[in-house]
């Protein structure tokens, strides 16, 4: 496998030198009002892909720079090879463009105010299609595996997660971290029970510091919010039908996803991106859709996502690799894995193997294959609040 | 055949990872870290993913899996038993 992780892919090569496995081109609302737009052109134009969502209105502080570090992570994500961002206003639409335009990658925007929907979709539909045929013609070239930037959340875990599919993506992180790939984890609330774990893996005291301070951030926030032991959110209920017990059980099986030798190089705010290779934890939700949102605009391209119950999820930019360990999963979802790692549990099969077959099914999801939340349609793109609009 | 797993000689519960464990089954268990076997009778049926007792476990006794802390017993649970939510609590939150 060694031979692999030198080796190379196909990828993207876009204009800032970062690569990307897919080549969409984004129609972004900035805000909720703005999505029938963006739909409309999304319908007028072939291979372009609008990503409605229900936010941007009136949110302010922390909660408003998030909104934005989202929006303009995802349009910057080397997935995406160009741009039409539309707003029911130019302001906020040309703050979005600006900071997606940083990359190099073409990004138009569009106010709605003064103009109404059908000029805005006309309009827009147009940039679109020359961004489509554009984009159709940019050639995939020779990419090192080193080049990706991988990240893992799991979901509808049980038990066999913490046994099979997370120590499997862990195996292949510890493969991809000496490859010199840049990797990410995250899920803070369900670090809860092995959060000393993580913070003895960080790489300086600073981490280590920077790790705490957003593992008791988001303690401080379930505390000052929560009306019982957070029973049925946390583990959920699909958590607890598939025997997983406590949150530390629950947090214990997570941090498999981690391996057993890479280093915590960094700690990142929600959406933020790395500034260099290594492992990086990234504060955020535990919830699916949300946190694999925040991977890809944290400028992630492809998705390792462990499950046990079998969780659905995928994401409309980031390719989400689903690894299941439980046998029963296997064969009633089956539709939904891409890597069956059950042999695990019947000795059938080496960690070593099954990061391995992670190993090669990521190359071949970075190469163009279609993972299974692509072919079933799955575009979940969620964005995390903070509090509520003014 | 591996009916269950423990992750670590320490841990005082196993998961069952086959479909179908009877009361009074004779169970083969997989210790991953020292990477040896062991056996157990089911002391009721467990589902796959589910947890039995490897030793007997009193109100209140530290539940270890992956040789760390995951909750208290809120009930004693006998050695092959379910250790699940019923009898098992967290300590945070």
């Amino acid at each position: 496998m060694l031979s692999l992780l030198g080796g190379s892919f196909q990828g993207y090569r876009r204009e800032n030198g970062r690569i990307g496995v897919r080549n969409h081109v984004v129609i972004l609302p900035v805000d909720d009002l703005a999505n029938a737009a963006a739909e409309a052109v999304a319908h007028n134009i072939k291979g372009c892909l609008a990503l409605p969502h229900p936010y941007g209105r009136l949110q302010f502080g922390a909660d408003l720079e998030l909104h934005f570090r989202t929006l303009i992570g995802t349009g910057a994500n080397p997935n995406v090879a160009a741009v039409v961002v539309i707003g029911i206003e130019e302001g906020w639409t040309g703050r979005v463009v600006a900071g997606i335009a940083s990359t190099g990658k073409p990004v138009v925007g569009f106010g709605i105010g003064g103009h109404g929907d059908h000029e805005t979709i006309r309009r827009a539909s147009q940039k679109a299609r020359e961004f489509v045929q554009w984009a159709s013609e940019f050639k995939r070239s020779e990419c090192a595996i080193r080049e990706l930037w991988v990240s893992a959340k799991c979901g509808e875990s049980d038990t066999t997660s913490g046994c099979g599919a997370n120590p499997a993506v862990g195996n292949a992180f510890d493969k991809l971290y000496v490859a010199g790939a840049t990797l990410l984890f995250g899920e803070t609330s369900e670090l809860t029970g092995g959060e000393h774990l993580v913070a003895a893996r960080c790489r300086t005291p600073q981490v280590r510091e920077r790790f705490m301070y957003m593992f008791n951030r988001y303690q401080d926030m379930i505390n000052r919010n929560k009306t019982n032991d957070l029973r049925e959110s946390q583990p959920t209920k699909g958590n607890i039908a598939g025997g997983l017990t406590t949150i530390e059980e629950k947090a214990l099986g997570n941090i498999h996803k981690i391996g057993r030798q890479c280093m915590v190089d960094g700690v990142l705010d929600k959406a933020e991106t790395p500034d260099g290779p290594g492992l990086w934890f990234m504060d955020s939700s535990s919830a699916a859709a949300e946190m694999v949102t925040l991977c890809a605009a944290a400028g992630f391209v492809v998705h390792y996502f462990p499950t046990g119950q079998g969780n659905v999820i995928g994401n409309p930019i980031l390719p989400v690799i689903k690894i299941c360990a439980n046998p029963r999963t296997v064969r009633t979802m089956g539709e939904h894995i891409d890597s069956d790692v059950s042999g695990l549990l019947r000795r059938e099969l080496t960690l070593d193997q099954a990061g391995d077959a992670l190993l090669d099914m990521l190359v071949r999801t970075a190469g163009g294959r279609l993972t299974a939340a692509e072919a079933l349609g799955h575009r979940e793109f969620v964005l995390t609040r903070l509090f509520e609009s003014a | 055949m591996i009916h269950f797993i423990v992750h670590d000689e320490r841990d005082s519960v196993g998961v069952v990872v086959v479909e179908g464990v009877r009361a009074g089954q004779e169970l083969t268990g997989w210790i991953l870290e020292q990477d040896r076997e062991t056996r157990l009778q089911a002391a009721e049926d467990i589902p796959l993913g589910h947890k039995l007792a490897l030793r007997r476990l009193g109100d209140g006794d530290v539940v270890i899996k992956y040789g760390a802390d995951i909750g208290r017993a809120t009930a004693n649970i006998g050695v092959g038993e379910l250790a699940h939510v019923h009898n098992v609590k967290t300590r945070r939150w």
